[in-house]
Order: C-alpha cells, then structure tokens, then sequence
C-alpha cells in the first residue's frame, strides 16, 4: 500500500467515523436534554418528608411489608447530591433502624447506618451500589437519590404510553459498582416525569422493571405514589406505596449528621 | 423493688398525661425467651448443674415526642428473670429520659445509653453505660446511665458532654450460675475507691466528625471504672468487687475506602495502679453478592493488645488475634451469620462465638447463640470459663 492510498483510507475511515460520531452525539445531546429537563422539574422542592409502605412479595405471591420514613434535603447545585435519612418504623425488631446517605455524583456516597440494639452508629462501605436494600427488589443504587450527572444518555425514539407520548431514553451509570450495563427509561412529554424504567444486568439481559405511577402534583413539583419493580428473572416484585409528601418542613444541614441518629426516636 | 414501683408510676404517668396534650406514647416492645444448654459439668462449687437454664427477658419502650418535634421522652423498663440464678435476674431502666433539642445543640437528662466505638471483637473505648455482664459476657448489653448531658453541633464536629452522678455496678452470676470464677463474686459488698461511692460524679466530654472516607471519635473520661477488680473477702469465701476511680482518654478510628473498613480503637488509663495503653485493631472486607446471589460474606481480622499489669482488672483480650466471618443473606427475614474465633497468642486460649439470627412473619425474631472456650491454664484469664460452653437459643415477640 502506498502512501496515497493510506491518505484516502485514513480519508474515508475518518469521515465514516466523524459522521456516526455527529449521530451519536445529537442523539446523545438529545438524551441529556431530555433527562435534564425531567430532572429539572424537581429544582427548588428545597426539603421533603414522606412515609411509606414497602411490600415485598415473592414468586410464591407471600407478602411481607415495612414502613419507613425519608427526609430529603435538596442540594441545588447538580454537581453535589442531596442528603437523605430513612428511618424504619416496622418490622418491630428493626425498629429505628436508620440510613444516612450524602450522595455523591461519581464518587461512592458517605453512608452511615444506625443500628438501634446496639445504640451504635456504623459508617458503611457505599460500594455495595448493586446489592438488595433491605431484601427488596430495589437495588441501594435504585433507591438513593438519582442525580442527573450519574449517567450517560441516548435518545431512542418515542412511543405511546398511557395516554401520554413517552421519549425513550437509554442511560448508562457513569459510576462504579454498578449492577446494570444500561437502563431504558420512558420520560412522559407533557410533565415530563419518568413513567417506566428498564434495568440490564451485567450480562445485558432484562432483570427487573420499575413502573412509576400515581403522579400527584404539589405546587409544581411532580411525585410518583406507587413504584412497582418488577424482577423479571425472579418474579419476585416490590412495591412503594407513599403517603402525602411535605414540603418545606424546615430540615436543615443539622437534621443530616451522624450524631442526630441516636436521636431519631 | 422500689425501683420497679418508680418507674411504674412514670409509666403510669406518661400514659395518662400526654394524651390530653393531643401527643402520642408510642408503646413498643418484646418478650424473649432464652434457654441455654451446657454439654459440660459445672467447674465449682455451688454451681447449678442442670444442663438447661432458662431466661425470660421484657423490654417496653414508652416514646413520646412533642408536637413541635423538640421535645422527646424515653422510658424503657427492662426486666429478665432467671429460672436457675436469682443473682442473673434484673430490673433496669435502660432509658428514662426527657431531651430537649435546638436547631445546633441536645439537652437530655436521665438515663439513656450511649455506645461509642467501631471494632468487632472487643469494645474498648465505649464506657458511658456499665456492662451487664450476668446478661451476656460478650459485653453488648448495657444498664441505663443516669446523666445530664449535652451536645453542640459545628461544622467541624459534635461536641458532647456528660455528667454522670450515679453508678451503677456491673452485675455478675451468682453462686449458682455460670461464668463465674471459683469464689463467687458477692456483688453486696462491692468496694470503692471515691468515700462517696456509687454517688461520686463522673464526666465525660467527646469530640465526633468525619473528614472525606474517615470517622473519628476522641474522648476523655474521669470517675469510677466500669471495670473493677476483685480482691478477696475476709473469710475467703468469696470475691469482692473493687471500682477504682481512673482517668482515660479514648480514640476511635475508621477509614472505609471501597469494600474495606480499617478500624482503631485505642485507649490510655491511668488506672489502680499504673497508667497503660490498650488499642484493637483490624479489618472488615466485604464481597458483596457472592456468586450472583444476593448475599454477602464479610471478613473480618483483629488484634487485640493490653498493656496493663496483673493488678488491674482483668482483661482476656491482652494479646489475642480475632478472625472472623460475617453472612448476610440480605433476605426478606433478614437472615444473618456472624462466626469468629479470639486465639491468645501468649497462651493459646481461645474463644469460639458463633451468632446466627433471622426473623420469621413480622414479628417473631429468633438467634442462635454458640459459645466454646478452651486451652486455658490455671492462672490465664479464661481459665473460670472452661467448663461453660454453651449454646442459646432465644425466641423473641416483637409488639
């Protein structure tokens, strides 16, 4: 091969490469702008609290439940995640037992658990993005605050879904640890909240399937009531059933330390 | 029983009070009953030698917060009655408490329980509460603390600082129980240092924080030790608890990074008689969904060193290498393991503990507890254990 055809090789290989990169990074630009604008609907909710009935039911249809708590204290900026606390009411024998999160975007989050028998407050490794909480079918990574920048985005398409036209959306955690290679989520058109998401596990297949219905407004920010995850590869299923949110209780940095969780009872 | 009729009319108190404020006692609880099975005959004298003891323990949890949410109150009465040893039977208020609490700072008064430390095998650095060592020799279970304490919230850390005016002695098994040396210990006629007794005022300050992957906790403590030392009675026929007053200053240390959790704990006391250092040390790995399950086995390394001399209390984990596992099944019920073995490398004791719990329906909790100590001389620290082996089980009832 001569030197006039490795230019025109390198010509042609390069500008096949150039226009599939244009592709991809409109759809890319798209995806993100999609995703940010969902995300961006929830700007300003400034501090919430919310409690709620998770029902575990196995293959078998044996429900078990617990009840919980969540205060959310909202950081603006999107490049630092939001604290949260999440208290268990019931079962009676973890009664108290409570999970502080400051999330991060990329790097793993600072958790601390409170374990009430004991009295004693545990600084716990965040790695662990991928494992049960609390023997549900909702990973940690799943439950904790999902921040905008933990992903990567493609736009896919749109399709019906209800009475609303969904975009499509592909995104890939950016961050380590993760359990899934990609997620397909579907972000209504009209309010823009995420309806139904998709998980692949490592191996790239289906693994569970999050329905998120149940949408109530308050003043201008969105809520979903009922998160079903649906297992697809275990039949087991989760639901969330939450209760009416309160915004602007007044929780401030303080309310979000590791010395406020002996004090949470 | 004074005290059983003191916190009966509280709790009496507390019912019929707060309701007409529009505010809630949240009651909660459990019942639990514990049988322990011993394969091997007592070692002493006096002991029962029964092969089965059994325990049942009630604990009620009155909690009251105020409508404004600053207020709190706590009254636990705990009560455990011993079918082979009345010495093992108790009455304790674990909490009884009233807080008050600001957007920076905590008040509380009465007695509460507070644990400090982050390593497996032993608890070093925690001393606010007195062990209740008749309840488990693992040192877990704790009596109330009467104090007043306070803390401050900073950017840079909690503050808190307890005042403690009263003690409380450790409890022990009598003559017909287990776990017990040779004399028994006769806890009626225990001995201090301070000529004002159990009434002599401890403190306690504290400084907590964390700084990016790492956890700290200092502290410093001045008063009546937790831990006594036994001399023996004029008679001879028993062994006489000794609280001596000490200074101590503590440091807890945990950096996570990963699956990994690095833990310090370490200690200073100037003691009866000399002034020494102790620290445990070690790890926790985790590997998280063990083979595409769900589940998790961690593992865990510690080492224990003691530097006091033979004339203060006694410890057995003075030079002792911890190894341990940790199953979690992460399950609907919660099903978990944790199994580890304490080897003395000076000589050659060790410690088998195997605890292994799960929940059943909503409310039922049930544990396995495995005990076995061996290779222990006349004159080493675990030498009055050798013959206590033991397995438990407990089946608890959640309300």
């Amino acid at each position: 091969m001569n030197c006039k055809k490795i230019v025109i090789w390198s010509l042609v290989v390069g500008a096949l490469l150039g226009v599939t990169g244009a592709v991809y990074a409109a759809d890319d630009m798209r995806g993100f702008e999609i995703a940010a604008r969902s995300d961006r609907t929830d700007v300003g909710f400034g501090d919430s609290e919310v409690e709620l009935q998770m029902v575990l039911r196995n293959a078998a249809g044996q429900e078990s439940s617990r009840s919980l708590r969540i205060a959310t204290l909202e950081k603006p900026d999107e490049s630092v995640g939001d604290k949260s606390l999440v208290v268990f009411d019931t079962p009676r024998d973890i009664e108290g037992t409570a999970l502080l999160s400051h999330a991060k975007i990329l790097d793993p989050d600072d958790q601390w658990l409170y374990l009430p028998a004991l009295k004693r407050v545990k600084r716990i490794s965040s790695s662990n993005k991928s494992g049960p909480f609390v023997g549900s079918e909702f990973a940690f990574e799943d439950f904790t605050a999902i921040e905008l920048n933990k992903f990567d985005y493609t736009y896919v398409g749109e399709v019906p879904c209800g009475d609303l036209t969904c975009d499509v959306l592909e995104r890939a955690p950016r961050y380590e640890n993760s359990g899934y290679t990609k997620q397909v989520s579907w972000v209504d058109q009209t309010d823009y909240q995420i309806r139904k998401v998709e998980f692949y596990d490592r191996r790239g297949d289906l693994l569970k399937v999050l329905e998120m219905s149940d949408y109530r407004n308050y003043e201008g920010i969105w809520r979903a009531h009922k998160l079903t995850m649906s297992n697809v590869q275990t039949n087991k299923q989760t639901d969330l059933l939450y209760g009416t949110y309160e915004f602007g209780t007044g929780l401030a940095e303080n309310d979000f330390v590791k010395g406020r969780l002996s004090r949470l009872r | 029983m004074r005290i059983f009729t003191i916190f009966l009319l509280l709790a009496a108190q507390f019912l019929a009070v707060s309701p007409a404020r529009g505010e809630e006692v949240d009651v909660s609880g459990s019942i639990e009953l514990q049988v322990r099975a011993f394969w091997n005959d007592p070692a002493w004298i006096g002991q029962d030698d029964q092969a089965l003891q059994g325990t049942l323990v009630s604990t009620t949890e009155f909690r009251w917060r105020s409508e404004e949410g600053n207020q709190r109150a706590s009254l636990i009465p705990y009560l455990r009655w011993d079918a082979t040893d009345s010495d093992r039977s108790l009455v304790d208020l674990h909490e009884a408490y009233w807080a008050y609490e600001g957007r920076d700072y905590e008040i509380l008064v009465g007695s509460n329980t507070v644990f400090w430390g982050v390593t497996e095998s032993v608890h070093l650095v925690d001393i606010i509460n007195q062990t209740d060592f008749a309840g488990d020799i693992d040192g877990e279970d704790k009596l109330g603390q009467p104090m007043v304490s306070l803390a401050l919230q900073r950017d840079w850390g909690e503050i808190s600082a307890f005042v403690m005016p009263y003690f409380s002695e450790r409890t022990f098994a009598g003559v017909d129980g287990r776990f017990r040396p040779q004399l028994p210990i006769d806890t009626d006629r225990a001995q201090y240092e301070s000529s004002s007794r159990e009434s002599h005022v401890d403190f306690a300050l504290r400084y907590s924080h964390y700084f990016g992957d790492v956890d700290i906790g200092l502290y410093a403590f001045s008063g009546t030790s937790r831990e006594p030392r036994f001399v023996a009675a004029d008679d001879g026929q028993s062994l006489l608890p000794v609280y001596d007053l000490i200074d101590q200053v503590g440091l807890d240390l945990q950096y996570t990074s990963e699956a990994w959790l690095w833990k310090l704990e370490a200690i200073a006391r100037d003691g009866y008689v000399s002034t020494f250092a102790a620290a445990v040390g070690g790890f926790e790995y985790t590997f998280y969904q063990v083979s595409e399950s769900s589940a998790d086995i961690g593992l865990l390394l510690e080492y224990q060193y003691d530097g006091r001399n033979e004339l203060e209390p006694i410890t057995i984990a003075d030079n002792d290498v911890f190894l341990g596992t940790r199953f979690a099944l992460n399950d609907v019920q919660d099903t978990a393991v944790l199994a580890g073995v304490s080897y003395d490398v000076r000589t050659g004791e060790t410690f088998v503990n195997i605890e292994a719990e799960r929940r059943f329906g909503e409310d039922w909790f049930v544990e396995l507890r495995v005990r076995a100590f061996s290779g222990a001389e006349q004159g080493d620290a675990t030498y009055w254990l050798q013959q206590d082996d033991y397995a438990q089980l407990s089946i608890a009832r959640f309300f």
